[in-house]
């Protein structure tokens, strides 16, 4: 416990430290250069790799729930974000989690 | 004037904006919970480091036993994105009347969802009255992610298995819903194409590391193939 706290602390200062670092050098520098660009990019790998990860091989209450049942709740969610409702996160982020909830229960 | 614009702000972010957060972060509450992240502590995370997908990225390794060293420098990595969003930002929100304190504090307020609408918002507002403005919209995105932490902490402990599941699947579904409608954009659809393959198979070879190695091999292999093909 005392190792996560140390660890939240430590993430929290260097996450001010790259918003700080904006702040500091702004108006100096080309937020558009390559090197920000390829920052993006590494960014989008890391969180679609880490759901990809949760989704297909998840740790914690996850696990109990097969891959079967996970990819057609995310479909779920997918039909209800993109044509049910036009694009309400909130409503397809709920209807895959109750979808999920639902099969785990129609499936006893 | 400032009281205006700070209860404008603040206004505009009550609705869909502070929903989208709710969505997300009940999710982050919920997976805390069952991940065995004390209360406080969930909420310290959103308050401190307010990044959702660094906060997932802390959770998921921690839980995982990833090294210290690899958990800092993933979380390290995914939230450098905030520094060529400061840089572009604050221009736009300079103002002689601040002082100079008050761009540092709202460095620690902006998230994505308040750069996107300050971005689009901004042409708007007299540049005097912007950073008000922000500071209402980003009090209520942040307030509103800490109360929806706790409930969905809260809610998780008190909940059937059955619908805890359901609450915690939030947090991977809030990620899936957002980066399917960023795929339109072919840099991004690339760069998520490329992580979500290379996240589980590295998995399998290094569970510590595989977040922060999916995130580099990923994402510089989009880079590269958009650049070869831009030049090329």
């Amino acid at each position: 416990m005392a190792e996560l706290v140390l660890l939240v602390a430590l993430c929290g200062v260097l996450t001010y430290a790259w918003r700080g670092l904006g702040v500091l050098i702004s108006g100096r520098v080309d937020a558009r250069g390559e090197a920000f660009t390829w920052i993006s990019c590494v960014a989008y790998a890391m969180i679609a790799g880490l759901v990809a990860r949760m989704l297909t091989m998840p740790t914690g209450v996850l696990e109990d729930t097969s891959v079967l049942e996970r990819a057609v709740a995310s479909a779920i969610a997918l039909g209800v974000y993109f044509r049910l409702t036009n694009r309400n996160l909130l409503a397809g982020v709920a209807a895959g989690g109750a979808a999920l909830s639902l099969i785990r229960f129609a499936a006893g | 004037m400032s009281r205006q614009a700070l209860r404008q702000g603040a206004r505009e972010a009550a609705g869909a904006p502070a929903a989208v957060l709710a969505a997300g972060y009940l999710g982050f509450g919920a997976l805390a919970a069952g991940h065995d992240v004390s209360l406080p502590l969930a909420l310290a995370m959103t308050a401190a480091i307010w990044a959702l997908p660094a906060q997932l990225i802390l959770v998921e390794m921690h839980s995982l036993g990833a090294a210290f060293v690899a958990v800092v420098v993933t979380v390290v990595l995914s939230s450098a994105r905030f520094f060529p969003m400061t840089l572009m930002l604050l221009p736009l929100m300079k103002a002689e009347r601040h002082r100079g304190w008050h761009y540092y504090a709202a460095a620690q307020l902006l998230s994505l969802t308040g750069w996107t609408m300050a971005v689009a918002r901004f042409p708007q507002l007299p540049q005097a009255v912007r950073l008000y403005w922000f500071y209402g919209f980003t009090f209520v995105c942040i307030g509103t992610s800490a109360l929806a932490t706790g409930a969905g902490y809260l809610v998780a402990e008190a909940l059937t298995p059955l619908a805890r599941t359901g609450l915690v699947f939030m947090a991977p579904m809030y990620y899936l819903l957002i980066l399917s409608g960023a795929v339109r954009e072919r840099i991004a659809a690339l760069s998520l194409a490329c992580g979500a393959v290379a996240g589980p198979l590295l998995h399998l070879v290094a569970p510590q590391w595989s977040v922060l190695l999916a995130g580099l091999v990923g994402g510089s292999l989009a880079y590269a193939l958009v650049r070869a093909r831009v030049h090329g």
